[in-house]
Formats: C-alpha cells, sequence, structure tokens
C-alpha cells in the first residue's frame, strides 16, 4: 500500500466533495428547508406537510431546497421543520401542518421578513435575537452521542455522514488492525445496549479468538418490545453510522459475512438500510476491498418476521437458519458457535451504533460520559403521561427523577406521577420512591426493573398497576416461544390470576400464588423471556400492593381503569337541559333522555368506552365514573315517556 | 417429495385458485435451500397479501421439506396471515403506550363497526382487522393504521370518522366509474 492511499487518505479524498456539499446547505444562498421524515414524522403528517411546501413554493415561483431528515427524537413536536433562511440561524418549528407550511412560505420564505415567531421553538445557533434549544432543559440536559446527527442530516445521503465525520472511525479501524481495535472496545468497557449489557470488547475478543472460519456479525434490529422505537429511529435516520459499526466489528473479529436483522413491521427502516449499503458498496466503503485496505466484507438484510423471542440471539440464529424462532441452550455462545455452527457476534443498533464514535474520537473521550461502571448513553423512549415524550439520550448515571421531571417536563396537565414502567415486557413498574435510582444496567436491575430495551413508560394515577402487570404478562404469554413449560404455562396461569382480579373475582390467596408461580417461571425457564415475564408482576406485587388488595377485597380499581369494576352515569345536577352532546358519541346508543329532559346512561348497554366524557362540554362535565360500579348514585331516574319524546321531535 | 394434499379443487374459491397457480408459477424462480424458507413465505405474502393453505404444501415440495415443518415455521411468526386481508386493513396499535391510552376499547370500537373480530376480513373483503405491537408512535397514541396510513391520537368517535370517510371514497369512486361508463 503506497502511504498516499491510506484508508484515512482515500477517506479524505471522498471527503471533500461532501464537504462542499454541506457548506452550500449549512451557508445557504437560497433557504433550505429540512423536515422530519421518519416513521413518526410520516405519522403526524410530514408528507403533507412537504408537498404543501413544494406546492406553495411553486405558486410564489420561490426557490428552496428541501431536506427530508430522519428523526431528532421530539416526538410531541412532530411534523418538526427546520428553515434555514439566509442571514438567519436555522431555525426549528414544530407542529408544521400543511397549512402551517403554507404560512412560513407566504410570510418567512417570500422575502424573510418575519420568522413566523407563534410556530417557533428556537434556533439552533446562538444568535441575539431569537431563544435557542439550549433555552430548553430536554436540549440542555441531553448528552447525544448515539443520535448526535439524527433528524440532523438526510438519511439517503452518504455524503451527509461522511462531512459530519463519518466513515472515520472505520478508516482508523482498518489502519489499526483487527487487535488493537478489540482493545479499544474493551478500554472503553462499552457494555452492550440490548438489555444484558454484556462488555462488547469482551464478546469480540472471544469471537475474534475462536479458530473457525469464516466468521459472521449480525446487528440485532429485532427490537421486539411492544413500547420502543430507538432502534427503528437509528436505522432510519442515521443508517450509515450502524453500518459503519457493523463493518468495524467485522473488522474486529475478521467476520466475511454480516448480517442486519430487521423486522419486517419497520419496512422503512429496511429500505433506508438497502440504500446506505448500496451506497457504500458504491463507493468502496463495503465489498472486496474496502478504502483500499485488502478488507472485504458483504452485508445482507435479513427480515425478522415479527416475534419478539426472536430479539434473543440464539433464537434469532435459529430464524435466520429458516427455523421456528427457539431459543437454544447456551453454552456454546454465538461468540463460540453461533449462526451455522460458525463464530458469530451479534450486538444491538445502539450498540454498533457507538463503536464509530468511540473508534473516532477514543476510549478515553468516551469513558468521561457516563459512569464507570457503565460508560456512555442510555436512549429511552419516553412515552405515556410526560410532557415531551419522544426518544432521549442521557448520560448514564442521571436519576429516574432528572430524566423524568427536568428533560421530559414532567407529569403532562400537572397530574400526579405513579409509575413508571421501564424496559417493556421484561421490565418492571417503579413508584415515585425509587425515582432516585440512577440509570445504568446493575441499579435498574437491583430497582427490580431492567434497562432492557429502553421503553420506558410514565404514568399518572389513572393506570392501574394490576391491569399493567396483566398488559405484559399477556403479551410474553403470547409470545413464550412454547419450549419450557413454566414459561408456557406458568405465564398463562400468571395471565388467568391477573384477568380473575381486573375483573374483581381474585381472592387474597391469588396474590400468594401470583408470587409463588412467578419464582417458579424465573428458576424453570432456559432464556431470559421466561426468566424476566415475571417482573413486571413482581414488582407491582412489591410496590402497588395496596392496589392489588383493593381489587381482591372491595373490588374497586383505585385508578377507575379496570372496566369491569367501574361504571359511568352522568350527575343530573350538573348535566344541562336539552344538550346532547353525549348522545351522538355514544357508539353503542346508551345515553337516553330522562323525564326532566337531562341525560342518563343505560348500564346495559354501555360499554364504558368513556367517550362521553371528552364529549361532554366542559362548562357542564356532569360525565362520573366511579368503581365498583355500585357506587352510582340513585338519582331517581325516570326516561322521558314516549309520547314526549315525540312531541319534543 | 411432498404430494399436495387431495382437495376438490371445485371447493377452492377461484380467488384463491388464481393465487395457488400464481405461486406455482413463481416458485420455480425462487432460490432453493431451507434457510431461504422465511425469505420465500415473506415474498408469497408480499405479492398476494397472504399465505393460502395450499401454497404452504407448494412451498414444501419446492424446498423438499416436510409440510408441517413449513406449517410450524409460518404459524410460528406473527407477520404470517393465512387468510386474504381486506382492501382496507385496519391495524391496531395495542403497543404499550396504545394500550395504556385505551388501544383496546379503539379495537373494540372497529370490531363492533365492521361485525368482525381481530384477526377476521370482512366478507365483502373490504375490511380486515388486526392488532399490532408499536408501530414507533407511541407519543401520539392511541395509533391505527389504516393501509398505509397513521391515524393519530384515535378515539371511539374518530373510528366512525375513518371508516365513514373510506366508505364516502368508495362511493365516489363507484360514482365515478358509473360516470365513465354512461
Ligand atoms: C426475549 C428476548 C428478547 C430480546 N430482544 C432483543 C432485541 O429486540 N434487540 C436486541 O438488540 N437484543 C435483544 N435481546 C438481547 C439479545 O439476546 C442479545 O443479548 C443482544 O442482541 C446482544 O447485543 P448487545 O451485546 O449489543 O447488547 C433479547 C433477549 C431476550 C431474552
Ligand atoms: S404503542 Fe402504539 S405506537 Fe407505540
Amino acid at each position: 500500500m503506497s502511504p498516499e492511499s491510506t484508508p484515512s487518505q482515500r477517506l479524505a479524498d471522498m471527503r471533500q466533495a461532501a464537504e462542499e456539499q454541506w457548506r452550500e446547505l449549512h451557508e445557504p444562498e437560497i433557504p433550505v428547508i429540512y423536515v422530519g421524515n421518519a416513521t413518526c414524522g410520516r405519522a403526524a403528517g410530514s408528507q403533507e406537510t412537504i408537498a404543501s411546501f413544494e406546492e406553495s413554493l411553486a405558486e410564489k415561483g420561490l426557490e428552496a431546497r428541501l431536506v427530508k431528515v430522519g428523526c431528532l427524537g421530539h416526538c410531541y413536536a412532530e411534523p418538526l421543520v427546520i428553515i434555514h433562511y439566509p442571514g438567519y440561524p436555522p431555525l426549528m418549528y414544530q407542529k408544521v401542518g400543511a397549512g402551517e407550511a403554507r404560512v412560513l412560505v407566504n410570510s418567512f420564505l417570500k422575502d424573510g421578513s418575519d420568522p413566523c415567531f407563534e410556530y417557533l421553538f428556537g434556533a439552533l445557533e446562538p444568535n441575539d435575537t431569537f431563544p435557542t434549544l439550549m433555552d430548553y432543559p430536554r436540549y440542555l440536559f441531553e448528552k447525544r452521542v448515539i443520535m448526535e446527527h439524527c433528524g440532523l442530516i438526510d438519511p439517503a445521503s452518504l455524503d451527509h455522514y461522511l462531512a459530519v465525520g463519518g466513515y472515520q472511525g472505520l478508516a482508523k479501524a482498518l489502519e489499526a488492525g483487527s487487535r488493537r481495535v478489540v482493545q479499544e472496545i474493551k478500554d472503553a468497557h462499552l457494555r452492550g445496549r440490548g438489555g444484558a449489557g454484556f462488555p462488547t470488547g469482551i464478546k469480540w475478543e472471544i469471537a475474534a479468538n475462536a479458530s473457525r472460519h469464516p466468521k459472521v456479525v449480525i446487528c440485532n434490529g429485532d427490537e421486539g418490545d411492544p413500547g420502543a422505537y430507538m432502534d427503528r429511529t437509528l436505522m432510519e435516520s442515521n443508517p450509515h453510522q450502524v453500518l459503519e459499526g457493523l463493518i468495524i466489528a467485522a473488522l474486529a473479529i475478521g467476520a466475511s459475512r454480516a448480517l442486519l436483522y430487521i423486522r419486517a413491521e419497520y419496512p422503512l427502516a429496511v429500505e433506508t438500510i438497502q440504500q446506505a449499503i448500496d451506497a457504500a458498496r458504491e463507493r468502496g466503503l463495503l465489498g472486496a476491498d474496502i478504502l483500499g485496505s485488502g478488507f472485504g466484507l458483504e452485508v445482507e438484510v435479513f427480515q425478522g418476521s415479527g416475534a419478539f423471542v426472536c430479539g434473543e440471539e440464539t433464537a434469532l440464529i435459529q430464524s435466520i437458519q429458516g427455523n421456528r424462532g427457539m431459543p437454544q441452550y447456551r453454552p456454546p455462545y454465538p461468540a463460540v458457535a453461533g449462526l451455522d455452527g460458525l463464530p458469530t457476534v451479534i450486538n444491538n443498533v445502539k450498540t454498533l451504533s457507538t463503536v464509530p464514535v468511540i473508534m473516532r474520537r477514543g476510549s478515553n473521550w468516551f469513558k468521561q460520559i457516563g459512569t464507570e461502571n457503565t460508560p456512555g448513553t442510555a436512549i429511552f423512549s419516553v412515552v405515556g403521561d410526560v410532557e415531551y415524550p419522544g426518544l432521549v439520550e442521557v448520560p448514564m448515571g442521571v436519576t429516574l427523577e432528572h430524566l423524568i421531571t427536568e428533560v421530559c417536563g414532567g407529569i403532562k396537565d400537572g397530574k400526579p406521577f405513579k409509575a413508571v414502567q421501564i424496559g417493556g415486557p421484561s421490565g418492571g413498574c417503579l413508584p415515585a420512591s425509587e425515582l432516585r435510582t440512577p440509570i445504568d444496567f446493575d441499579s435498574l436491575r437491583q430497582a427490580g426493573a431492567m434497562m432492557g430495551s429502553g421503553g420506558m413508560v410514565v404514568m399518572n394515577d389513572e393506570a392501574c398497576m394490576v391491569e399493567v402487570a396483566r398488559y405484559f404478562v399477556d403479551f410474553t404469554q403470547n409470545e413464550s416461544c412454547g419450549k419450557c413449560t413454566f414459561c408456557r404455562v406458568g405465564t398463562r396461569h400468571l395471565l388467568a390470576i391477573l384477568q380473575e382480579i381486573t375483573k374483581g373475582e381474585g381472592s387474597e390467596e391469588d396474590l400468594e400464588e401470583l408470587q409463588v408461580l412467578s419464582e417458579s417461571i424465573i428458576q424453570g425457564s432456559l432464556c431470559s423471556l421466561g426468566k424476566t415475564a415475571p417482573n413486571p408482576v413482581l414488582t407491582t406485587l412489591r410496590f402497588f400492593r395496596d392496589e392489588y388488595l383493593a381489587h381482591v377485597r372491595e373490588k374497586r380499581c383505585p385508578a377507575l381503569m379496570c372496566r369491569e369494576l367501574i361504571a359511568y352515569y352522568i350527575d343530573l345536577e350538573a348535566c344541562a337541559r336539552g344538550c346532547d352532546a353525549c348522545v351522538a358519541c355514544c357508539p353503542t346508543e346508551a345515553i337516553f333522555t330522562t323525564s326532566n329532559r337531562k341525560k342518563a346512561i343505560d348500564q346495559e348497554k354501555c360499554v364504558k368506552c368513556g367517550e362521553c366524557v371528552y364529549a361532554c362540554p366542559p362548562e357542564y362535565d356532569a360525565v362520573r365514573k366511579v368503581s365498583p360500579p355500585e357506587m352510582i348514585p340513585d338519582q331517581g331516574i325516570e326516561p322521558l315517556a314516549e309520547t314526549e319524546e315525540e312531541d319534543e321531535k | 417429495m411432498t404430494d399436495l394434499p387431495a382437495t376438490n379443487s371445485d371447493e377452492l374459491d377461484p380467488e384463491e385458485q388464481r393465487v395457488l397457480a400464481a405461486i406455482e408459477a413463481e416458485l420455480p424462480s425462487m432460490p432453493a435451500g431451507a434457510q431461504n424458507l422465511i425469505p420465500i413465505l415473506q415474498r408469497i405474502q408480499q405479492t398476494h397479501g397472504y399465505l393460502p393453505r395450499g401454497g404452504i404444501y407448494l412451498v414444501a415440495r419446492h424446498l423438499g421439506l416436510a409440510p408441517s415443518k413449513v406449517f410450524g415455521v409460518a404459524t410460528f411468526y406473527n407477520q404470517f396471515r393465512f387468510n386474504p386481508p381486506g382492501r382496507h386493513p385496519i391495524k391496531v396499535c395495542l403497543g404499550t403506550a396504545c394500550h395504556v391510552k385505551g388501544g383496546e376499547i379503539i379495537l373494540e370500537n372497529f370490531a363492533r363497526r365492521l361485525g368482525i373480530e381481530e384477526g377476521e376480513t370482512t366478507k365483502d373483503r373490504e375490511y380486515s382487522l388486526e392488532r399490532v405491537a408499536c408501530v414507533g408512535c407511541c407519543a401520539l397514541a392511541p395509533v391505527v393504521v389504516v393501509g398505509e396510513k397513521i391515524e393519530s391520537y384515535v378515539t371511539p368517535s374518530k373510528v366512525e370518522g375513518i371508516i365513514t370517510e373510506i366508505e364516502v371514497r368508495r362511493e365516489m369512486a363507484a360514482r365515478e366509474e358509473e360516470r365513465n361508463e354512461s
């Protein structure tokens, strides 16, 4: 290899053109409009926003550049738009629908006169006129390592990624060679973000030392937790970073085959990644001779078919081999004998996305972030009753309290905090008293929850903990592969008991039974699906026992959530004569007119959907919810006589 | 070699017969080898919207596998369905966030409105109803996917609106067609 054609040199050549493009975009002569267009943006209507921008610009004969970017993680603010008008700092706008897009074109993009303060969220850069994003706690407290460029670059553009430093980690790795790469990752104490927190460097070392060839690396993008979506967001918003991590992993262990396992329910992620693979191959970042280093790798996408258990590494391998996705006994670990018996490293999307950053900036830099035992950041999808739901990336070690109240703005509408569910079906529900828990693998496990997938659901006092436990057990029970009796049958029993309790048919002995059964399931299951399935039950039993007791003793659901245990009625004092708002909304025509021309609910017909609560005008606010149903007061209701009803019409 | 089960082909509706014939024609161009089972099933479902029962036997024959093996794999994964989807497939999200926000009630409302249960298709093949786990828009919960479109913040009355909108569009399309014909 001649000195001027080192991988770094080749990359630098490639980068020149990319940086040129990037400059044009960031010191623009014509306005640049960035629209968040990942799945969540699309759900909020970004496609319509884009169409509206295009149309309005054409109508006015204006020139502007539209860049479709990924997701910034601020899902509450979608569709999210950044406008960079020459002479202004880049400005971010939230909830920009088709109408707002039109207004922005007519007022701002037309001549730059009015930057539409009413939709403005903040400026991306410090300046004298506009508030900046750093004025918001959400931005101030976040630490973006993995998601640094998400939502700010075009995922379809390899050049954008190159311009922000992309593939430099790979170039360095190619020059350093396998051994030093493994050492760097070991030094960084990088722990797998797929849930278990296994040290990545050690996993790689085992595979690198394995004698069998060829070797395989797999990126685990199965993301089966029904409440987490950060892996999808990373694949949709910055696919090259995932790919770069995967190539570095392959180099580290000496693999010649790489796979991305992505669930088929994520069509946009599959498409974006596939595009990235093609682009990388075209530019010599994949293929026979990567950046002229002599190292070669081919990458393919395997679409997972939607089974939660296939996120488990041995089950994942089974499914790639065309079998039912059933976990296998370990050892041998996949790093020794995995896909087709070959040494196989499996890493999560977030783990692999961190690797290029570590390679580029060094393990010492990385270790400054987070805690000693778990350096780096954690990404959570925080949803539920918080003010600012979405994806957040924070340093490991911050407390749950900080994350929920500062970063995510606390509980919506000033309601009280009740619980936070962390780690999805494998995790647990923690009450206010546990909010001081620092976020890292070990502390969360001690508290009875799990880092798991990083799904986090924050709940106010309207969520019933028994019902939440029932929900997760229902999920795991459905997803149990059936191999282990305790997992297959045990979760069924758990579910049956929980169902009875939520219906008010449980007894106090049932609580004992739940405890015992949970412990047996943990002992009797092979993989972590079964071993962690009882976590939601155990944590709620431990922290919210009173709520279970109210269900079994008083047949009452304190959170007014379990439908069999609640009833709706209309308070005749508050109900307004002649108002019909609730009648039209009722899907089962359960609301009738009383003899004094107010409204009442026929309990036989009522399905307890709660729609009338929203329909009732706030000035009356007459619909009440009670538990147990016998709490409905006797208001001496008489239906309006049919003849009178006719008269009325 | 596995033989097709003796089915009285008169019993299959013409639609299914057509699909089976198409699958039979497509299979030779698909790769052999057991590890391709899932990708092949995915391709069939992508083309035809579902895996007809007879198709399972055809795939088994193509790959030289026992039909029970193919059935076992196909039924293991949530992705595969064995009846044709409606022209307007409705997928109600019952992921964690949507569940907490009342996704179950939304599912019930669709079931009641369409007169079918989850996993079923209406007789006229217009609608099918499914539950899915997290479509990744939890911040907009509860969420329903109608066709390709994601509906956010769905309420029971919005369920009515969604169906009405589809019906109106259908009615308009039908009238348009009538007008073009005359
Ligand atoms: C039931 C179950 C589901 C899992 N689902 C996932 C998943 O969706 N994504 C993932 O990366 N890891 C998942 N895992 C963990 C994997 O088995 C494996 O530990 C991980 O992919 C290793 O990557 P890491 O070292 O980068 O964390 C799951 C484990 C179990 C037991
Ligand atoms: S739970 Fe419904 S979109 Fe995530």
